[in-house]
């Protein structure tokens, strides 16, 4: 995690409702990993105090784009308003990079990502990673419209098998991404699932994925405050196993989702603890659209329980 | 490193820039962008007797020039913090305020009886913003007798340990509140506690947050820390004040300390800025050789209210 002043290379948008900055921040952008997020600074404005956290859309690492980040977003709020009008050489206050990020096969797997929305954002610096690393990944890209599919063109390109839903027909197939998620695990011979994405929809896709007892990770949107780990606000209700002489409800325990998270396994999240009460549309711009560890063979068991190492 | 020595109470400190509870988990979260032993002090998170679950999500809105939050006290137990935290904290240098919070008069003296064996604390803050069960879940800082009872004993219970308690700003008389802790004890106050509040989505019609109410922080509130400090320190000048509530910068914190307080504590600026607590110390460094000022002393309680 280090404070960094980044410069805004160039603004452009996706399709007509996401905004992207790329942001030269050669410190932030050595290091981040796939589901890791940013907590921004959105001006001086004293009316709205908090950073806004966003998920990395794509790491430049190399060439003449070297140590930028890209971020994408909706605008929900003054905060992401005040960003998608910067341009060239604007400054931004990024604190980074926070967070777990997805955690990638340890041997050659199938993977399957799952997106709806402006959730995928974190999905295309996953992918980059995991073909890099001689994975193979296939995409279903869900959302209501097709105005709301993030770059599904650029999803066609790096998926070997790409699947689109929309919810009103508009592109590819009528439905949710859930519909079409068992069968796209069976014709992918998927091995283990990640997904990002409305709550909703990632607890569907953490049963499907457990039913198939397929590891499944999940990277959650929760309202936050500092995103490092210190004001308890971003919490996800997790299940652990029961120790000895404990009931199961105290194996229930709230995990920081911007510290032991955003990327929890899915299959011990307890969705509607949380998704009862959601957060209320003006405030979602401090979650951050991204971000578990699945036990099995192909990642490490996860310790979402330990705190932050250092 | 800044340093503005300060006496507050019997507890020295390098400077007068403490961290406020909440804001600033233990110390670890935060140090790799801070050396915890620059600041004058960490107000720890409020620890209680067993460790706390807290409340459902969402815990937090933001609001005009500050947020409410409802998190109900997560934390992991006295004993992990004397076991885990409490070393880190001291092998890192820093001066530790220990919070301490309960829902009976027995859980703050029990989180109490534990702290006073334990090695580097050098005062306790009583976070006493907490619902009390022997009276119909009312807050213990609301009234007069359970203050004094809290305070009372958790004072005999840590016997040499400087305390704190840590006052709400949201009663009719924080003078008589301030009388009563005094009275049963306390070595200073910590003024003030967030500022109950409430925010509701129109859309959905319901409150923002899950626990329907919570407590509001940030730059919204300073002109009330600011007032609460300067009413307790004319009515109680030798007694020594932490002042807290939206200081976000130097300018922040002189506030409060021309306002009577002997040092102050960084909150909810360290959820933006993980450094504002060192740039605040600084800045202070800063104005007093502005203005000439050799000893901080000089500034506390300084404002000018005539002429």
């Amino acid at each position: 995690m280090i404070l960094a002043t980044g410069e805004v290379l160039s603004h452009k948008k996706y399709g007509e409702h996401f905004h992207s900055l790329t942001i030269v921040a050669p410190e932030i952008g050595a290091t981040i990993k796939p589901g890791q997020f940013v907590n921004v600074r959105c001006g001086d404005n004293r009316a709205t105090i908090l950073r806004r956290p966003f998920s990395v859309y794509r790491v430049h690492k190399r060439g003449g784009w070297a140590s930028t980040i890209e971020i994408v977003f909706d605008i929900r709020g003054p905060g992401s308003k005040y960003l998608s009008e910067l341009r060239g050489h604007a400054t931004v206050d990024l604190l980074g990079p926070l967070g777990r990020g997805f955690q990638l096969p340890k041997r050659r797997a199938h993977c399957l990502l799952v997106g709806g929305g402006i959730g995928a954002t974190p999905l295309f610096f996953l992918a980059d990673e995991l073909r890099n690393e001689g994975h193979r990944v296939d995409v279903i890209l869900g959302a209501r419209d097709v105005g709301l599919l993030l770059n599904p063109i650029e999803v066609r390109r790096l998926a070997s098998v790409s699947v689109t839903t929309t919810e009103d027909g508009s592109a590819g197939e009528r439905g949710r991404v859930t519909d079409v998620l068992a069968e796209t695990i069976e014709r992918c011979s998927t091995e283990v699932v990640y997904t990002c994405g409305p709550h909703p929809m990632l607890a569907a896709v953490a049963r499907i994925a457990t039913e198939h007892k397929i590891p499944v990770q999940v990277a959650v949107e929760e309202l936050m405050a500092c995103g490092y780990g210190v004001c308890m606000t971003c919490v996800m209700p997790l299940r652990r196993k029961a120790k000895k002489d404990e009931s199961p409800e105290d194996a229930i325990v709230y995990a920081r989702s911007c510290t032991e998270g955003p990327v929890f396994n899915g299959a011990n999240v307890i969705w509607n603890g949380s998704d009862e009460v959601v957060a209320s549309p003006d405030q979602s711009e401090l979650t951050p659209a991204s971000v578990p560890a699945a036990r099995s063979a192909l990642v490490d068991p996860d310790d979402e329980f330990a705190p932050p190492g250092n | 490193m800044t340093k503005i020595p300060v006496l507050l109470g019997a507890v020295e400190l390098t400077n007068p820039v403490l961290v406020a509870s909440g804001t600033f988990g233990a110390g670890r979260e935060p140090a790799p962008l801070v050396d915890v032993a620059k600041l004058g002090g960490i107000i720890v998170k409020s620890m209680t007797v067993v460790p706390w679950k807290g409340k459902p999500t969402p815990r937090m809105a933001e609001t005009p020039s500050g947020m409410l939050n409802a998190i109900g006290i997560q934390n992991k137990g006295v004993d992990h913090f004397v076991t885990e935290d409490l070393p880190w904290l001291v092998k890192h240098k820093a001066t530790v305020f220990a919070s301490i919070a309960g829902n009976t008069v027995d859980e703050f003296v029990r989180v109490a009886d534990k702290l006073r064996t334990a090695r580097g604390i050098a005062a306790v803050e009583v976070n006493i913003s907490c619902p009390n069960l022997e009276d119909r879940n009312n807050m213990f800082s609301h009234s007069v007798e359970a203050t004094a009872a809290v305070v009372g004993q958790v004072k005999a219970a840590l016997k040499r340990i400087p305390v704190f308690p840590k006052l709400s700003p949201n009663v009719t008389s924080l003078t008589a509140i301030a009388d009563a802790a005094l009275g049963a004890g306390a070595d200073g106050l910590s003024l003030i506690n967030t500022v109950f509040g409430m925010a509701i989505d129109v859309e959905t019609r319901r409150p923002k947050l899950a626990g329907t109410t919570g407590g509001l922080s940030g730059p919204a509130i300073r002109p009330i820390a600011v007032r609460a400090v300067h009413e307790i320190h004319r009515a109680f000048p030798h007694v020594p004040l932490i002042g807290q509530g939206g200081v976000a910068n130097a300018t922040d914190a002189l506030e409060l300390i021309l306002a009577g307080a002997t040092a102050v504590a960084v909150g909810t600026a360290n959820f933006v800025n993980p450094r504002a607590s060192l740039d605040v110390i600084d800045g202070i460094a800063a104005y007093m050789e502005r203005h000439g000022v050799s000893d901080i002393s000089e500034l506390v309680g300084a404002v000018k209210l005539e002429g």
